[in-house]
């Protein structure tokens, strides 16, 4: 139990401008879970970039010691071969082949050049059965949720004699359910004496599954705690994330409450293609001026479908119903009008419907508001120069300038970007959709300081999000869906994590 | 500014690796004007002398401009990350329908001319409402586009040409601008070119004023003074050039308008950066009140716009409407794009490097002609530069992303 697979020591790497990590140490044991904590942008994926060859030998500094062997991995096959296997946060499976192609793709079961389907298919089974997935081998991988997926791809690490697996996020886009399935299966490798490490931000799985914890901070190692033996708590590790102890992970707020702002009656939406299925059925709810208004519901429930189609009908069908802004009806025909009449949406999924990553800071800032800074269609450059920064500074973005591209940013700066833009617009109404999704606790803290802000200046705010304990830390009032309904509506005071999972999972009788 | 992040020693690293950023930015930008000014010396030395010569520089800009212009129209095609193929077909089909309006029609050459320009702006919206409302690609639209309006060409033409134009209509790609004296030297060019040069200067000192009043950094006044001379010099080394030919090409003319306004309207308006802002991220841009399809629409509305402009260019240089005039032009347009540094996935291109680009590859074509490579030579050695530069580009880019 207490030899070492893995260590890594002293090790340094540096981009242009930038060291991301400096004389970091990580010594993994033999069958161990070994969790990697850290703000955004701390260096823990630079880290396993390095270490599974990403970042081939010769870039960086330091040794990586296997086995007892130094290692120098010139590319990731070098480091596939001695059984280390990374899985990244973007799984990288390839939608219109089968489970059996993607999982032996590179790999191929092969004689002179011809694949044996026979093996290719039975080593797949055996795999599936291994990671407890129970899909058919030549079942397309487009046609699984993103946690069968997960599963597909640990079963393809399988496929290589995997000594070290490595998972960057695992859980980030799973369900509660499918989250502890992964967890579970972690145990399970644990007791086969594979090691695991595990870069996460839901501090509840390390505690629940993490042998020992390496936190690091501005790329550097700042401790390796043992989960059995050091008395770890979840906010032991948050302040040796952040450096500081964080008393509270949401701030306070007195909220002032005001008059209803926006009502929402007997909206109903039907599926983008199956023109046949009722995504949204029969919704009714209303936000109050100062107000923080939750809805909690598991993936699938039709939140995000809810809230698109709500600004400017950016998802669905045949949307019928009724929006009443400020006591007189509204229509939010497509997004120019929504924005026009004060609605603005922040995506769950920033890289894809949230930035332009090609483009800068400042241009991304800019762009929904870009009437403001214009004369006669003519963008007045040096003036959204001082907004930006303004932004910048506001929403505290970590970066060297505005014009340095979105796509370098890590994510809880991309965020900012993005309610910074949004901010910008100057809306009554922000629904912000998973608004802290893959983003460390520092950030989480920052991002909650703005939302209460906003609130405090009278906006109305709609909070969708996964994490039940960060509904419950800055809403004023839920609403629980489940099947495209409102199964429930809770004031923050008599709000429980039991009570809203009741009605995540309750089904209306239909009328 | 913001202290968050590295209180210390940031500040002064961060600025340094902004400067170097910016140069290393610059750097890609002047990449090819600097193998623009390479190719052009080489061929210099090459054909002895012949191809900076006044009459020679002035048939490189009447030769290539129609494939100027559609690069222009290609380039914001290309940043909102689609292609059009059919342009070099448009050109032919604008031709013939305006040989068939002034030629068999008798028509006036001023209403032939905005009627063709209208039909190319019809045709640009079919294509555009395929492209953007339908969603069918751009690559199948204007493939379609490209058989259908050769074709259309073949059939208005009955496979004959029509000539000749009336002299009005030639005088766009072969006259210039009317000289009011009777000097050696074209007094009205000189004229044009030190006009010029204060237009610039003034810009220049404004945007560098307006900077100071919003407190921005403006860079060394050295620095500053030395780029107004250069381009000054370059400015009216190239009207005396003009001059002592035939003064300035009225095509020329054209064309400065066109990449001027086409620059302006991409790098200061709010169309320009709906039209980047859906290259590089479509759906985030229509999240964020880009109208997508209506911009898409637009801009292959413009691309039949300059393609009947490219079309008529041609037919008055041939003076004549061919069925088969324009062929390929739509494959020089999309190589002069890419030379110019636009990105075939979208989101990134300029007009001004579109138009180096162009100028890249009528610089070679000119010069192998002059030094009397043939044809068949011609073609493989701009493939190879087209291949070539796009590699430099990727490498580029690689290497500053790893700095992230």
């Amino acid at each position: 139990m207490s030899d070492i697979i893995l260590e890594m020591k002293g090790i340094t790497k540096t981009f242009p401008g930038v060291k991301a990590l400096e004389n970091v140490n990580l010594k993994v044991r033999k069958g161990e879970i070994h969790a990697l904590c850290g703000e955004n942008g701390a260096g823990k994926s630079t880290l396993m970039k390095v270490l599974s060859g990403v970042y081939g030998h010769g870039t960086y500094e330091g040794d990586i010691i296997f086995e007892g062997k130094t290692c120098e991995f010139k590319d990731i096959k070098d480091s596939e071969e001695l059984g280390i296997v990374i899985i990244h946060q973007e799984l990288a499976l390839i939608p219109y082949l089968s489970i059996a192609e993607n999982i032996f793709l590179g790999n191929e079961r092969q004689k002179g050049g011809i694949i044996d389907w026979n093996e290719t298919l039975q080593r797949t089974q055996g795999l599936l059965d291994k990671v407890g997935l129970s899909e058919s081998p030549n079942t397309l991988v487009t046609n699984i949720g993103v946690g069968k997926q997960q599963l597909v791809e640990i079963a393809k690490a399988f496929s290589k004699r995997v000594k070290l697996l490595i998972l960057d996020e695992p859980t980030a886009a799973l369900n509660e359910d499918d989250s502890e399935n992964l967890l579970e299966l972690m145990l399970g490798f644990k007791s086969q004496g594979i090691s695991c490490i595990i870069i996460s931000h839901k501090l509840n799985e390390i505690a629940k599954v993490a042998d020992s914890v390496t936190i690091l901070r501005d790329g550097q190692t700042i401790e390796t705690l043992d989960m059995h033996k050091d008395a770890v708590t979840e906010d032991r590790i948050i302040s040796g994330m952040v450096g500081r102890d964080l008393t509270h992970r949401y701030p306070e707020r007195q909220p002032k409450i005001g008059e209803v702002t926006l009502e929402v009656k007997d909206w109903n939406v039907y599926h983008e293609h199956h023109a046949d299925r009722k995504m949204i059925d029969n919704v009714n709810l209303n936000l109050r001026r100062g107000e923080i208004v939750g809805i909690a519901g598991l993936m699938g429930s039709g939140r995000t479908e809810l809230a698109m189609s709500i600004f400017g009908k950016s998802y669905g069908k045949n949307i019928s119903g009724t929006l009443i802004k400020d006591g007189k009806e509204i229509r939010n025909n497509d997004v120019t009008q929504a924005i026009k009449n004060g609605f603005a949406y922040v995506t769950e999924d920033r890289k894809n419907y949230g930035l332009i990553l090609l483009d800068d800071i400042k241009r991304n800032i800019s762009l929904t508001g870009l009437e403001k800074l214009t004369k006669s269609t003519v963008v007045n450059e040096h003036e959204e120069v001082l907004v930006a920064e303004d932004m910048r500074n506001q929403m505290k973005i970590k970066t060297p300038n505005i014009l340095q591209k979105t796509s370098n940013l890590s994510g809880g700066n991309q965020q900012k970007v993005v309610l910074g833009k949004w901010i910008f617009s100057g809306p009554d109404i922000l629904i912000l959709d998973e608004p802290t999704r893959g983003i460390d606790v520092g950030a989480k803290y920052e991002i909650y300081t703005i939302i209460n802000r906003l609130a405090d200046e009278g906006k109305s705010i709609l909070v969708i999000s996964s994490e039940l304990p960060e509904i419950l830390g800055i809403c004023d009032r839920i609403y629980v869906m489940n099947a495209g309904q409102i199964t429930g509506e809770v004031e923050r005071a008599e709000a429980t994590q039991e009570k809203l999972m009741t009605y995540m999972t309750k089904h209306k009788a239909k009328v | 500014m913001s202290s968050i992040t590295k209180p210390v020693k940031g500040s002064d690293k961060d600025k340094g690796s902004v400067f170097s950023r910016l140069f290393k930015g610059n750097i890609r930008q002047y990449g090819m004007i600097i193998a623009l000014v390479f190719i052009m010396l080489l061929f210099e030395i090459l054909t002895g002398g012949l191809l900076l010569k006044p009459i020679n520089i002035t048939n490189l800009i009447l030769q290539n401009s129609y494939i100027l212009v559609l690069a222009i129209g290609m380039v914001l095609v290309i940043i909102t990350g689609h292609i059009d193929l059919s342009v070099g077909s448009i050109a032919a089909f604008v031709g013939a329908i305006s040989a068939i309006f002034m030629v068999n029609w008798q028509m006036n050459p001023v209403l032939a001319v905005i009627l063709s320009i209208v039909i190319g702006g019809l045709i640009g919206a079919w294509q555009g409402f395929w492209v953007a409302y339908v969603r069918i690609p751009a690559f199948i639209v204007t493939l379609a586009g490209m058989l259908l309006f050769r074709g259309l060409t073949m059939v208005v033409l009955e496979g004959q040409s029509i000539s000749p134009f009336p002299n009005g209509f030639q005088k766009i790609s072969s006259g210039f601008v009317p000289d009011f004296t009777n000097a050696a030297t074209n007094i009205v060019a000189i004229i044009a070119g030190i006009a010029l040069s204060v237009l610039y200067i003034v810009t220049e000192l404004r945007n560098r004023a307006s900077q100071r009043k919003y407190n921005f950094a403006t860079g060394s006044q050295g620095l500053f003074i030395a780029k107004l001379i250069a381009v000054v010099a370059i400015i009216n080394l190239f009207t005396f050039v003009l001059a002592s030919y035939a003064g300035i090409p009225t095509i020329l003319v054209l064309l400065f308008l066109l990449i001027i306004i086409y620059s302006f309207v991409m790098n200061k308006t709010v169309m320009g950066r709906h039209v980047y802002a859906i290259g590089g991220n479509e759906k985030a841009a229509g999240l964020s009140g880009v109208k997508t399809k209506k911009v898409t629409f637009w801009v292959f509305v413009n691309m039949g716009v300059l393609a009947a402009i490219s079309g008529l260019i041609f037919a008055a240089r041939l003076n004549a409407a061919t069925p088969r005039a324009g062929t390929n032009f739509e494959l020089d347009a999309i190589a002069a794009c890419f030379i110019g540094g636009a990105s075939a996935s979208g989101g990134i291109g300029t007009v001004f490097g579109a138009i180096i680009g162009g100028l890249v590859m009528g610089v070679l074509n000119n010069g192998m002609s002059l030094v009397g490579l043939g044809i068949d030579w011609q073609q493989g050695i701009k493939g190879l530069v087209l291949l070539l530069a796009v590699a430099f580009d990727i490498y580029n880019k690689n290497k500053g992303n790893t700095a992230s």
